[in-house]
């Protein structure tokens, strides 16, 4: 390599400053590029003379991967070195430190560890839906956005599904972090995205109770300790964490990926639902298992070189969905809550791990105060919970595969759109009202969900009736019928 | 520039429509043919024509073995193969059977070298099938890309800067960069005889702006294309082989 990287140098029309950081692998600067407005950081591998094997594919890996990443979550690309050069991959910068410095203050209290557990599981997850497991999870490879959203970096060992793995046939070593690697990563599986659960629960451990779950092994051995040693629960260390977080945690730290969340969206979904999370064994627990269970599954695992090969993992990414199903409970829309059931009773069959998200949304005006107590004074929120629940119970669902939300707001459509991102949803079912001209012309919320979600939406729409249909109608009448439907004065027929 | 890469077309004219068809809408700049435009199908004649007009339009092409076995029979050919040419001589022109005399055996475009086989001794029709047979390609050749055919499944080595030769995955349909770390060496698969057990054409797209190559399968009427064959009288194996792909 002719050029080594220094301040002052100019390349490819980018002036390096500062050094930001030495890592053992690369080198990152502050650089500036009279056409790239801005804040950027330059990362440069440092490549030891000779054929430096691992630092060459990591970076390679990196430069096949960044630039087909999207989406808030990453940092943006804007340039790449040519090797025979100086390799090199100019991003934007972001602002302020990685989680680094967030996990030394650990143990951090309840809520903010929920919070940014539930930020980094859903930067996970956009992720994955890009088909990309990163591998090599780690408090500073999270950084933030003035926004709020986390954003990955260093997809060094990541592996991308639609493209060719230079690491795995590379090398033979396990390759991770070693505080947060996951078992079957340890047992040189590169396929399973459920490595990147493993890595969040252990990160979410050290954020709840002030120490990694498998401490910090510096030998390689020592990893293997995890696939049959557990963790002390997390409620052991500290009383205060709740017996729902220890589940998430621990349900995220099972050794057996089948066993894991299978979503990262799952984990959002309970982290930001803790009181619909399902307790089991694992919540209750208040020691780590005793010798002789530690025994038989030492027992067990020895001479294990896998757990057996993953599903594909595009099938994982699309695996474990979330369906939302927004129930209308009018009375107009009876006989469509009916059939919205039992179209979610056959995507059920389908998806056998799916979870399901029920959801209302209570209409209130855009102006003044809304009463959400009706006259006898019951809680109107709490009538729509109930109606809820009343629709789900024909699924025939356990409890922990189902939740219900009422939502609030003016713009019905906007509001389900919004739910559905921060659940995050992977597809949401909703009913249509019968076809009027008027709502052609206005839209409807279906058609605005349909339109504007960032997920699949299917929409069910009820049975033609001839008595529903108003043909033959005058654009005036039309329009009248509008007008009408603005001032709430319209009533389907 | 984004550049088809089409390769042993063997005289499918099913196979060869449905991946020109395929090309539609696909802002492709450029074709180019690695050779293997006759021999084994029913249809060389129509394939000549069709190849002579897309040269004539800036398309590139070199010689396979088959079309250069036209004009000198390759004592090398299995029994299929001379008897598919034997019925194929008679069925072409002599501005046909010249064009294919004429083509070149390796052709550069940029940092691409096109080739029918190996890009070592690309006149010796050498099978690329292994990263142990694609190494000297890539001691002989300096182009950072080397793209060719003649094996009929398609695959992807990369080799590095220590030299190390990779056979890498392929995804259909899927682009895959060729980093500029690394040398690569494509085989593209066939248009008019897959042998991977994919019943469908096969092709290449090429990106240089976008620095990424493409492998593509398109489905054709393979049915229709065996019962020529068939009534042709050539050899029932090569009918098999379009139904099933190997």
């Amino acid at each position: 390599m002719p050029l080594r990287p220094h301040p002052g140098l100019q390349i490819d029309g980018f002036t390096l400053g500062e050094k930001l950081h030495q890592g053992g692998f690369a080198t990152i600067w502050e650089v500036t590029h009279p056409l790239h407005p801005g804040p950027m950081v330059m990362k440069v591998p440092v490549i030891l003379d000779g054929y430096d094997g691992p630092t060459i594919v990591g970076f390679e890996v990196e430069q096949m991967i960044m630039p087909r990443l999207a989406g808030p979550h990453v940092p943006r690309v804007i340039a790449e070195g040519d090797f025979a050069v100086l390799p090199y991959i100019v991003t934007e910068r972001l602002p302020g430190d990685s989680m680094l410095r967030l996990f030394g203050q650990a143990p951090l209290p309840l809520s903010d560890v929920i919070e940014v557990a539930a930020r980094m599981a859903q930067a996970v997850h956009e992720l994955h839906r890009q088909h990309v497991i990163h591998l090599d999870l780690k408090p500073e490879n999270f950084l933030q956005r003035d926004t709020g959203e986390m954003v990955l970096v260093d997809y060094g060992l990541s592996r991308h599904a639609d493209l060719p793995d230079l690491l795995a046939e590379e090398f033979t070593i396990p390759m991770g972090t070693f505080p947060y690697i996951a078992p079957e990563q340890y047992l040189r599986c590169r396929d399973d995205l459920r490595s990147d659960i493993f890595a969040l629960g252990a990160m979410i451990y050290e954020l709840a109770t002030g120490r990694p779950p498998f401490g910090r092994p510096e030998k390689l051995k020592a990893v293997r300790r995890r696939l049959w040693r557990d963790p002390v629960p997390p409620r052991a260390l500290n009383p205060e964490i709740p017996e729902w977080l220890q589940e998430i945690i621990l349900r995220a730290l099972e050794v057996l990926p089948q066993r894991r969340y299978q979503s990262a969206a799952q984990m959002v979904f309970d982290l930001t639902h803790p009181l619909q999370v399902k307790l089991t064994a694992r919540a209750h627990r208040l020691q780590a298992d005793g010798r002789m269970d530690v025994m038989r599954r030492w027992w067990a695992m020895r001479g294990v070189s896998s757990f057996g090969p993953p599903p594909e993992l595009r099938a994982q990414v699309d695996h474990a969905p979330i369906l939302m199903v927004a129930v209308d409970l009018s009375p107009q829309m009876e006989a469509i809550a009916g059939q919205l059931r039992r179209a979610v009773q056959r995507m059920l069959v389908l998806e056998p791990d799916a979870r399901v998200a029920c959801v209302n949304v209570i209409k209130t005006a855009r102006i003044g105060l809304d009463v959400t107590t009706d006259d006898q004074g019951n809680n109107l929120h709490v009538a729509r919970l109930v109606g809820l629940r009343a629709w789900a119970g024909g699924l025939d669902l356990p409890e922990e595969r189902l939740t219900f939300t009422v939502l609030e707001g003016a713009d019905p459509g906007a509001v389900l759109i919004d739910h559905a991102d921060k659940i995050p949803v992977s597809h949401i079912l909703m009913g249509a009202r019968g076809h009027s001209s008027a709502r052609q012309y206005l839209g409807s919320v279906s058609s605005q969900v349909v339109a504007r979600a960032r997920c699949s939406v299917t929409v069910i729409r009820a049975p033609r009736s001839p008595a529903a249909e108003s043909p033959g109608e005058t654009p005036q009448e039309v329009l009248d019928r509008a007008a009408a439907l603005i001032q709430g004065e319209f009533r389907e027929a | 520039m984004r550049l088809a890469v089409l390769t042993d077309i063997h005289g499918n004219r099913e196979a060869f429509a449905a991946v020109l068809a395929d090309l539609e809408g696909r802002e492709i700049d450029r074709i180019a043919l690695l050779g293997d435009i006759v021999g084994y199908g029913p249809d060389p004649g129509w394939c000549c024509d069709r190849a002579m007009v897309l040269v004539a339009g800036g398309a590139l092409a070199v010689q396979g073995n088959h079309d250069a076995a036209i004009s000198a029979m390759d004592p090398a050919m299995n029994a299929n193969a001379r008897k598919a040419l034997d019925w194929t001589r008679p069925q072409l022109s002599e501005a046909q059977r010249q064009f294919l005399a004429g083509l070149p055996l390796s052709a550069d475009l940029g940092d691409l070298r096109l080739v029918h086989a190996s890009a070592n001794a690309p006149g010796d029709w050498i099978y690329v099938t292994s990263e142990q047979r694609a190494m000297p390609s890539f001691r002989v050749c300096e182009a950072r890309v080397i793209l060719c055919g003649h094996v009929h499944v398609p695959a992807l080595m990369s080799c590095d800067r220590a030299g190390q030769v990779r056979q890498q995955r392929i995804l259909q349909a899927s682009p895959v960069p060729l980093i500029r770390s690394r040398r690569w060496l494509a085989v593209v698969g066939s248009v008019g005889q897959p042998r991977d057990g994919v019943p469908q054409a096969g092709y290449a797209i090429w990106d240089d702006a976008r620095n990424e190559l493409c492998f593509r399968r398109v489905p054709y009427d393979t049915a229709a294309t065996a019962a020529k064959v068939r009534a042709a009288g050539l050899p029932e194996t090569l009918a098999l082989r379009l139904l099933r792909g190997e």
